[in-house]
């Protein structure tokens, strides 16, 4: 069957928070829900400078492993105030904040388990096409060790990059496009 | 379909990588804000799982009643060629993406974003800001109501001007479907300049940003059309689907 040639990627560019601001855009879940926490960080380019034109947005699962999703082969679970999708800009400093309550572990095709992520999405001014990366957490060690994901990565690939820290309320995750602290970036 | 007892297995789509031959390259010397912002390392192959073959339902009030018709959304007219602007949302396997949320913004006709740093010498429009957004209806198909972006200067290189332009925002089905684009207009002189539509290495998938000039939905004395299908990568033909009846 012949397919259709799809449509290319091009950049956010700098303007971007006229049509993609959302003044819900940092909420994952409802204001209130057990269990909340921050994802707080800061996106730096290869000068080590803040990215103040950048767009972050995040795709997790419930604390459950379900997804508001009719994609999930496993049908859709709406959680009460969980929309799963994060959208922020980052400020003049670079910093960007979602949010949101810790996904749970989810069942892999092969078997596997895959240890609590959360899907990255980064658009920016001069960045031609999305980047893509996953926040893991700190304080789930055990299962990040048997994680398929993490377990693959190529030694030049700093996993660290990927995890996430614990910082008050929440957690840290910075982002660096280029050079020193590279964050592991991922194709789809 | 091989039948199978309990337990059942977890089967997910899987998306091609088609953008790989298509999108333009991360590090592109003649975008200048590409030069920081690109990293370095390889990167890494993401197995698809569920995260990534899942994605948000974002229709219920998420749009307004006049999004789609950026020409109402203040007290006057705004300035301008009025067109409209429609196609159809698709995925590469032909197939309709419904019920799903499109995000555009633009310049006004003079090529002057609404935007604190956007201070270029050209007017503003006080009865026009240059966002919208709809859903798709059943059919996949959406429809704006605007005025045609004017070109505008940017400082990537000297007299650097960006082809008349709307911004498009999709986010499929899919974290792995999510796309950020630009539709341009036919037949605009400036292409032939223009490193961020020159990025896209193939000259075909080129000619898949630029929208189609359409009697269909010209109106006399009203506006202009313009066409443009949107094409998003969808899953591979595969086991999980069955076969029409």
């Amino acid at each position: 069957m012949s397919r259709l040639a799809i449509t290319p990627s091009q950049t956010v560019g700098p303007f971007f928070t006229i049509g993609l601001t959302w003044d819900d855009g940092s909420e994952v879940v409802r204001k209130g829900t057990p269990g909340q926490i921050w994802i707080r960080g800061v996106v730096y380019d290869g000068a080590g400078e803040p990215v103040p034109d950048a767009l972050i947005e995040t795709w997790q699962a419930d604390p459950d492993g379900r997804f508001p999703s009719a994609e999930d082969p496993r049908g859709a679970v709406q959680l009460d105030g969980f929309r799963g999708l994060g959208r922020s800009g980052t400020d003049e400093h670079g910093r960007y904040q979602i949010r949101t309550i810790k996904p749970g572990p989810l069942p892999a095709p092969d078997g596997g388990i895959e240890a609590p992520h959360i899907d990255v999405t980064v658009l920016a001014r001069g960045l031609l096409a999305r980047l893509v990366t996953r926040i893991y957490f700190a304080d789930e060690q055990a299962a990040n060790e048997s994680d398929p994901v993490l377990c693959a990565l190529p030694e030049t690939a700093d996993a660290q990059t990927l995890i996430a820290v614990a910082q008050d309320g929440g957690y840290r995750f910075d982002i660096h496009l280029q050079g020193d602290g590279e964050t592991v970036f991922f194709a789809l | 379909m091989t039948e199978r007892s309990t337990p059942p297995e977890l089967v997910v789509p899987s998306y091609p990588p088609e953008h790989a031959k298509v999108d333009p390259p991360l590090d592109y010397a003649g975008y200048r804000s590409t030069r920081l912002r690109h990293p370095r390392n390889p990167l890494v192959p993401l197995p698809q799982r569920l995260t990534e073959v899942t994605g948000p339902a974002l229709g219920d009030g998420r749009v307004g009643p006049n999004d789609h018709d950026l020409t109402v959304q203040h007290g006057g007219e705004p300035i301008g060629q009025r067109i409209q602007v429609a196609g159809r949302l698709l995925d590469s396997g032909g197939r309709p993406i419904p019920n799903a949320l499109v995000e555009i913004w633009q310049a006004n006709a003079a090529g002057r974003y609404r935007h604190g740093n956007d201070n270029w010498r050209a007017p503003l429009d006080p009865n026009f800001t240059g966002a919208g957004r709809c859903l798709t209806d059943s059919a996949g198909r959406y429809r704006f109501l605007t005025i045609k972006p004017g070109a505008y200067p940017w400082k990537n290189h000297p007299n650097a001007w960006r082809p008349a332009h709307i911004h498009f925002s999709l986010f499929g089905r899919a974290f792995t479907q999510r796309l950020v684009t630009q539709m341009y207009f036919p037949g605009d002189p400036l292409f032939s300049e223009d490193p961020i539509f020159n990025s896209v290495p193939d000259p075909a998938a080129r000619e898949r940003m630029i929208s189609r000039f359409d009697w269909d939905t010209t109106e006399d004395h009203w506006q202009l059309g313009f066409e443009w299908d949107i094409v998003l990568r969808g899953p591979a033909a595969s086991v999980f689907e069955e076969p029409h009846a």
